[in-house]
């Protein structure tokens, strides 16, 4: 069968390819190919031979069938309990039946495993808390992903997101001169308000290298500015680097393990090349996950660890809060009830719980913050995280996984959503959109620079 | 008949069930591989081990962990058939009196009426877990013929145990049936899921211990199972 256009086993390694599939509008075309594509079983089989080692085998052999995953699945929750969405049986009749086949399975079977991949698991590994014998159904969806993704069953966004970080270093087409451009420029903005603001560009042995999320330069830039200012405040030794400021990588929720390897790799040569004493990331989840958490392993790092101590922004907030860095205007805490939406990817899976309360023990008036529950650790994912958010073709499908977070927020009873995650506060934004709740949601930035006492020195001069 | 079957097919069975076991534990660990799982666990030991025992503790203990604690019914099953499979074998007073011959060793035997209890107790989970299997929806889904099977062989030597203990007048056939039994769940364990007997130790730990390294350990963060 010919080679198609959109539709293939190819990655996506050039700007010409990118635009012929942006112009795609909403993968039409694109998951029409995606229909006749063939499968190729036998790399589908030698690259399980080669990659699933004794702990993914193990995973789907020793299942007890116990079902006991069952309810730790938002997903499942909200599906009327539909046993289709039981864990266990999704990750068995997708990856433990290509295993069972020896590879040998169809288009039809793919395209089912690609909805049950990305649209029937966010990859939150909730489920992996939840089994007796530590069976991790998050990270073996991830691998399933990969699987995929080399055979070219990825949902349109996925591939073009993937294909991005390979082009550009970044989740979206922002070149390196559009992140320092876009920086300085939010920065001069603000000059005014807060004098001597500037953003450090290539700056050696800084304590603190920063790096963002593409979508931050391209659509939210007042998040660089909040950055900086806040930076300033504290009086922090920061920089950014001109390359490798991205942290993100939606290579990770794509399977292109290739990708996310090159993404993490510029992140890890900024580190080298300007030698901070350590990262700081901007307020996301899935980015800390990939370059900090998953990202080393990427990389071939064997200790597990990034080149410098990297850190997530709240754990920097939180430092410079509790050494009065920064310091709150008690009159300014929030005095309405709060919630915390904790990320999966920091929180559950890099054990980032209780810094985050720590922070809000600072900006929140005493008694106004309400937990949610469950939390920390065992808290529902957002409904929009892996990908999930991102993807048209699972809209509806995505619209209802919010469900649950919604009920979980409202059942707190807090006005406000603090959600120091690009993903989650998507997610809330959309539920706020599509169900009408009436809560106001906010990264950590915008609430700390609202109630922040400025220093006499650093105030603006009449 | 009996004879043959305590004496050269129990160590058979033994030899099989312990070097099936041990194969496929080596198998396992020797297969991990820090950069396919993810998981440096040679750059720290001592955060892996740490979060490899806390993971296997906390499951080990009833209500130990939020798993546990948010489907009670299922704990407790769970847990007084896993307390009858594991007690019964190795503590009943019968047991020992035959270990102590085989190995020249006696393991604390428990009062006949407790072991009466734990026996009775366990058949009762045995039937438990087998309609929870039936009725439940997404246990249902799950279920293979392997499920059943194990259930089948781990049923046998306890079925047949309290006919033995019960029925005077057929206690040839049914301690035949007895042993055999018991000698075959052993042969299985190996080749099939019943080899969680070693691997859910195996399995809890590496969890535990890329909880322990990678997602929160090193950042000093227990993992609250």
């Amino acid at each position: 069968m010919a080679e198609m256009s959109l539709c293939n086993r190819r990655p996506v390694n050039d700007e010409e390819t990118l635009k012929a599939l942006l112009s795609d509008t909403g993968g039409k075309e694109y998951y029409k190919q995606m229909e006749s594509l063939d499968v190729d079983t036998d790399l589908l089989w030698s690259t399980i031979s080669k990659t699933m080692n004794s702990r993914l085998k193990t995973w789907l052999s020793l299942c007890a069938h116990c079902g006991m995953c069952a309810d730790s699945c938002f997903l499942y929750r909200i599906s009327d309990r539909d046993p289709t969405q039981v864990p266990a049986y999704k990750i068995q009749s997708t990856l433990g039946e290509i295993v069972k086949r020896k590879g040998k399975v169809d288009n039809a079977f793919m395209r089912r495993a690609m909805e049950y991949a990305w649209a029937r698991c966010t990859c939150c590994n909730r489920c992996g808390l939840y089994c007796p014998h530590g069976i991790d159904m998050g990270v073996m969806f991830s691998y399933l992903r990969g699987l995929l993704y080399q055979q070219g069953f990825v949902p349109w966004e996925m591939k073009i997101g993937a294909g991005m970080h390979r082009v550009y270093q970044a989740q979206m087409d922002v070149t390196d001169e559009d992140f320092v451009e876009t920086f300085k420029w939010m920065v001069e903005e603000y000059e005014e308000d807060y004098p001597g603001l500037a953003v450090p560009v290539d700056k050696q042995g800084a304590d603190i290298l920063y790096t963002v999320n593409a979508r931050e330069v391209k659509h939210y830039p007042e998040d660089l500015a909040e950055a900086a200012i806040l930076f300033h405040l504290a009086g922090a030794d920061w920089t950014v680097a001109s390359k490798g400021w991205e942290l993100t990588s939606l290579a990770m929720f794509a399977g292109d393990w290739e990708a996310c390897r090159l993404q993490v790799q510029s992140v890890y040569d900024a580190m080298e090349r300007l030698r901070p004493r350590r990262m700081v990331g901007t307020e996301c989840g899935h980015a800390h996950r990939a370059t900090v958490v998953e990202g080393p392993y990427w990389a071939g790092r064997e200790d597990g660890l990034t080149p410098v101590p990297s850190i997530h922004y709240v754990e920097w907030l939180a430092e410079a809060l509790r050494e009065g860095k920064l310091k709150i205007d008690p009159k300014k805490r929030l005095k309405v009830p709060v919630t915390l939406q904790d990320s999966c990817n920091y929180v559950r899976n890099h054990g980032l719980r209780d810094i985050v309360r720590e922070i809000l023990s600072y900006i929140v008036e005493p008694g106004c913050f309400r937990d949610m529950d469950p939390s920390k650790e065992h808290n529902y994912c957002c409904g929009g995280g892996g990908g999930f958010n991102g993807i048209g073709l699972y809209r509806a499908e995505r619209n209802k996984a919010l469900i649950t977070k919604r009920d979980q927020i409202l059942n707190t009873g807090a006005e406000l959503v603090v959600a120091p995650c690009h993903n989650c506060w998507d997610a809330i934004r959309d539920m706020v959109e599509e169900y009408h709740i009436p809560v106001k949601w906010s990264f950590l930035k915008p609430l700390v620079i609202s109630m922040v006492e400025i220093p006499d020195h650093l105030k603006p001069k009449e | 008949m009996l004879a043959f079957l305590t004496g050269p097919m129990f160590w058979i069975a033994l030899v099989v069930f312990v070097a099936g076991l041990a194969a496929r534990g080596v198998w396992y660990v020797r297969g991990l591989n820090w950069q396919l799982d993810r998981v440096a666990y040679r750059a720290h030991p001592r955060a892996g081990i740490r979060g490899a025992l806390r993971s296997i503790f906390y499951w080990l203990v009833p209500m130990g962990t939020r798993g546990w604690r948010v489907q009670p019914f299922m704990t407790v099953v769970f847990f007084v058939f896993h307390a009858g499979v594991v007690a019964i074998p190795l503590f009943l007073l019968a047991h020992t009196v035959f270990l102590a011959e085989k190995f020249g060793a006696w393991l604390p035997a428990m009062p006949q009426p407790a072991a009466d209890v734990l026996a009775w107790a366990a058949a009762a989970c045995i039937i438990l877990l087998a309609l929870r299997r039936i009725a439940l929806p997404e246990v249902r889904i799950l279920t293979d013929l392997q499920d059943w099977l194990i259930l089948l062989l781990t049923a046998a030597p306890f079925v047949t145990g309290l006919f033995a203990r019960y029925d005077a007048a057929g206690y040839e056939s049914w301690m035949i049936a007895h042993v055999l039994s018991g000698e075959i769940l052993l042969i299985a364990a190996p080749f099939t899921r019943l080899n969680h007997i070693l691997l859910f130790f195996l399995s809890r730990a590496q969890l535990g211990a890329d909880y322990g390294i990678k997602r929160g350990g090193l950042k000093g963060t227990d993992v609250a199972w």
